[in-house]
């Protein structure tokens, strides 16, 4: 009997000139119906392609047909059985290249709307109660997680449920990572990150903030101290600069600390709260990525005239996810392809008052497989604009290898570890997540939580492989 | 939550308060700060660690009430609590026996320079110190500074107390009476870190100064504390917070003091309407 086709059921969002001043979150999420209908698409594949595109393999049929026939409960039960953190994945996850890529309706029409889907269920539960899954009887062991962000808190809550005794510890004086500082309110209500931290707190995870691990104390120092296992997850938060003259400027923010005052310190409610933020009337943002339109939606909402992205690729290099991307655009965030900034332009009190911008042409290929952008000599322009705030990238912070000897690093400052298991140089202390990867996703950072939680527990159970480093042959990506 | 243990007035607007933070106290050294925030909706401020008591488990902080934050946490008893406390951050002073040294504390600067001087000393240095203020009553822990050093010049820029002189010009004596100081530490205001620092370049005596730029995180993550010196951008919070004070691009870091401004007034005009009875009050 052939299937009726039911259209991909479209996400209700706040339209674009009201949310562009509200800080609430943009896609409102599925009606109960809508969540029925779009369900009802999936063709509950017995060899599910969609759970190949998924980093943690989330039981991806299996939940929509719970949902499907209304059981909440079991869908929501599915779902967190390989996915702690499913409300802020199902908003954030890049299922474009994912989940959604690898669903067979994606050939003809469109993927069955995955992500939705598990925002919806995620949201259900939230709403009706988290029930705490059962754990394994206590193992005797305990493990120090360090950094609370995606990856941390993953591993934290699986080494949990094995038995373990787990403490985290976090620089900050929130959980969550960059869920907290760097993903604002708009597209990650804080409300759905604490929740998730809650649950990970409600398995008998102990949190200790405020704990600079690298100042307050070592790795080695956590290892004498009584811990069988140290897992690093502090992820990639050192910004980078351009180092063109005038990055100093008042008025020119790193994105990190453009979000973090606004996000973590929720500046966007001062005075209410104390950390205070500038916004210029027209902002430039330099880079493309998720952090850049991050960045520039909250100049926006924050009250900027004009916000203008300079991107020195062409529209087809863009590395945001797309519908963040649509978004800012549908907002009004002007983009400037193939310019580059040059120099921040100062007036005498040290203030900026414009970007000096040179376009560029695509070249070559580089080693990314894009066409390198090379300047066009003598096109220099400047832009007037109060304010800059770089977007350009970022990389491990090292205060955590502060006394840590025999931890390996990479020349990009990422830890050397193994793919499969998280293990580092070190014996009996495991990476991942953004400081083994660089900057990358949430979904893969949990991933590698989540393995290197089975590689610990296994280890410390004395099964599975107890030679501590085998040379992999291609692990080891420098 | 980080229980406060004690309370000193120091001067009217300069309080001391111990706050018990075991494993900070375990670990701290001078030179190094801690980051807090004083109550939930709070902003991050730095506070130099002026004192620590491995012992007891305890780090002293010594602060002037300069705006919301710090009028607030000066309204903060023994009983209350901070409600975070992050440290020890920053990269401790380097310590040596380097013969004579010269510590120079300005205002609240007296309490970072303090346990300095002590090391130093400790670490068999001549210490020369002089400590100055505006006026009378901003200054404190004469006795202490005494007790660590083998000179001390107290100087107030009224006359109120001790010589009626800015600290460059004992500052300028010393290393004109042909004392072979090898160091210089300067804290204090960033205007007078800039003066000590000019005064002693014709000398060429190695300046060390702690810079007190604005912060976030404290940690490297944020960028808002970069200043230049020597002509790279460096963190203050991972770099720093001391730096040779012939390298600083001074007027940078002043211009960067000042970006919230207009912020800082709108805040403490509220607090002040919010909380009638710590204005201007002491406690
Ligand atoms: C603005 C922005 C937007 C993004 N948008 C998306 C998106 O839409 N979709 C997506 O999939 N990904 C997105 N990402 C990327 C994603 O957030 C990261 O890949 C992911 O958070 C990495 O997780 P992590 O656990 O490895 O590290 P983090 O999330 O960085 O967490 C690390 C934690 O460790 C703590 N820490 C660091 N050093 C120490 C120390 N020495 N001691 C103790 N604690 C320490 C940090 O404070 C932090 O809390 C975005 C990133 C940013 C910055
Ligand atoms: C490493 C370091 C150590 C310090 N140690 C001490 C100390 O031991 N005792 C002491 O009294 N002060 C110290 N300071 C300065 C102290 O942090 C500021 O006085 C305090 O943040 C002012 O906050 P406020 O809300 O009371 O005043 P505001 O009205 O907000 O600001 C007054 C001035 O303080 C500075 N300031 C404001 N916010 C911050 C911030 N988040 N971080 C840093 N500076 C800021 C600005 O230049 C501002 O103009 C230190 C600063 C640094 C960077
Ligand atoms: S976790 Fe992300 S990738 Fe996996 S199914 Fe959910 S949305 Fe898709
Ligand atoms: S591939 Fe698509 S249709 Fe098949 S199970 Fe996965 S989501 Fe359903
Ligand atoms: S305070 Fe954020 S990097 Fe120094």
């Amino acid at each position: 009997m052939p299937k009726e086709r039911i259209p991909r059921q479209e996400m209700p969002r706040q339209a674009p000139e009201e949310r562009r001043r509200n800080f609430e979150e943009v896609a409102l999420g599925y009606t109960l119906e809508q969540a029925l209908t779009e369900a009802q698409r999936c063709l509950q594949c017995k060899k599910p392609q969609c759970v190949e595109g998924c980093p943690v393999q989330v039981r991806i049929p299996e939940f929509i047909g719970a949902l499907r026939d209304k059981e909440f409960r079991r869908a929501a039960d599915l779902l967190k059985d390989k996915n702690n953190l499913p409300a802020i994945c199902g908003r954030v996850c890049p299922q474009e290249t994912q989940c959604e890529a690898r669903c067979v309706l994606a050939r003809k029409e469109e993927p069955v709307a995955i992500g939705r889907l598990e925002r919806f269920v995620a949201d259900w539960e939230r709403q009706n109660g988290v029930r705490v899954p059962p754990k394994a009887p206590p193992s005797g062991k305990r493990v120090a997680v360090i950094g609370a962000g995606p990856a941390g808190l993953t591993c934290a809550g699986d080494l949990a449920r094995y038995g373990h005794g787990v403490t985290v510890f976090e620089a900050l004086h929130a959980p969550g990572g960059v869920l907290m500082y760097g993903i604002p309110e708009f597209r990650l209500p804080k409300d759905v990150v604490e929740a998730e931290v809650e649950y990970v707190r409600s398995l008998g995870v102990e949190l200790r903030l405020n704990w600079v691990i690298g100042k307050i104390k070592s790795v080695h120092e956590l290892l004498e101290e009584g811990f069988d296992a140290v897992f690093l997850g502090t992820g990639a938060g050192l910004p980078m600069f351009m180092g063109i003259p005038g990055e100093n400027l008042s008025g020119v923010y790193s994105a990190n600390e453009f979000l973090t005052r606004n996000n973590l310190m929720k500046a966007y409610l001062f005075p209410e709260y104390d950390t205070p933020i500038k916004v210029g009337r027209k902002v430039a943002v330099v880079g493309a990525g998720n952090v850049a339109m991050d960045a520039s939606r909250t100049a926006l909402r924050l009250g900027a005239e004009e916000v203008h992205i300079v991107y020195r690729r062409s529209r087809a290099e863009v590395p945001a996810r797309k519908e963040e991307f649509e978004n800012a655009e549908e907002e009004g965030v002007i983009v400037h392809f193939l310019t580059n900034p040059v120099e921040v332009l100062g007036n005498e009190k040290g203030w900026v008052r414009g970007l000096r911008c040179q376009r560029q042409e695509l070249g070559e290929p580089d080693a990314s497989g894009r066409r390198r952008p090379v300047p066009i000599p003598g096109s220099e322009f400047d832009m007037d604009v109060d304010m800059v705030i770089m977007a350009l990238g970022t990389r491990p912070n090292p205060m955590v290898f502060t006394q840590s000897a025999g931890l390996e690093r990479t020349r990009h400052g990422t830890v050397v570890a193994d793919e499969n298991t998280g293990r580092t140089k070190l014996e009996r202390v495991w990476a991942g997540g953004d400081i083994v990867t660089g900057a990358a996703t949430v979904i893969s950072a949990m991933g590698a939580g989540k393995r290197a939680a089975a590689d610990i527990d296994a280890y410390l159970r004395g099964e599975g492989n107890q030679v501590w480093w085998v040379e992999p042959a291609a692990t080891a990506a420098s | 939550m980080y229980p406060i243990v004690a309370r000193q007035d120091l001067a009217p607007v300069t309080k001391l308060l111990v706050i018990e933070a075991p494993e900070v106290a375990c670990k701290a050294q001078p030179g190094q700060f801690v980051i807090i925030i004083v109550e939930e909706h709070g902003e991050r401020i730095p506070l130099t660690i002026a004192d620590y008591d491995r012992r007891a488990g305890t780090v002293t902080l010594i602060f002037q009430e300069v705006g919301k934050t710090t009028r607030l946490l000066g309204t903060k008893k023994p009983g209350d609590e901070l409600f975070a406390f992050t440290g020890p951050l920053g990269l401790p002073t380097e310590i040596e026996n380097y013969g004579t040294v010269l510590c120079i504390g300005g205002g609240v600067g007296i309490a970072p320079v303090f346990p300095i001087a002590r090391a130093l000393k400790e670490a068999g240095n001549r210490v020369i110190s002089i400590i100055g203020a505006r006026t009378k009553d901003l200054l404190f822990w004469e006795d202490r500074m005494r007790g660590v050093s083998d000179e001390l010049v107290v100087t107030t820029d009224d006359g109120s107390y001790g010589r009626k002189a800015l600290v460059t010009v004992p500052e300028k004596e010393i290393l004109e009476s042909g004392e072979p100081v090898k160091r210089i530490w300067a804290i204090g205001p960033a205007i007078m870190m800039k003066f000590v620092s000019l005064t002693s370049r014709p000398f060429e005596v190695k300046t060390i100064v702690s810079l007190n730029s604005i912060m976030v995180d404290g940690t490297g993550m944020c960028g808002a504390c970069r200043v230049e010196v020597g002509g790279k951008t460096r963190f203050v919070c991972v770099d720093g917070p001391e730096f040779d004070g012939h390298e600083v691009n001074w007027d940078l870091l002043m211009e960067r003091q000042r970006i919230y401004l207009d912020e800082e007034k709108r805040a403490l005009a509220r607090f002040e309407e919010m909380c009638p009875s710590c204005r201007g009050e002491q406690h």
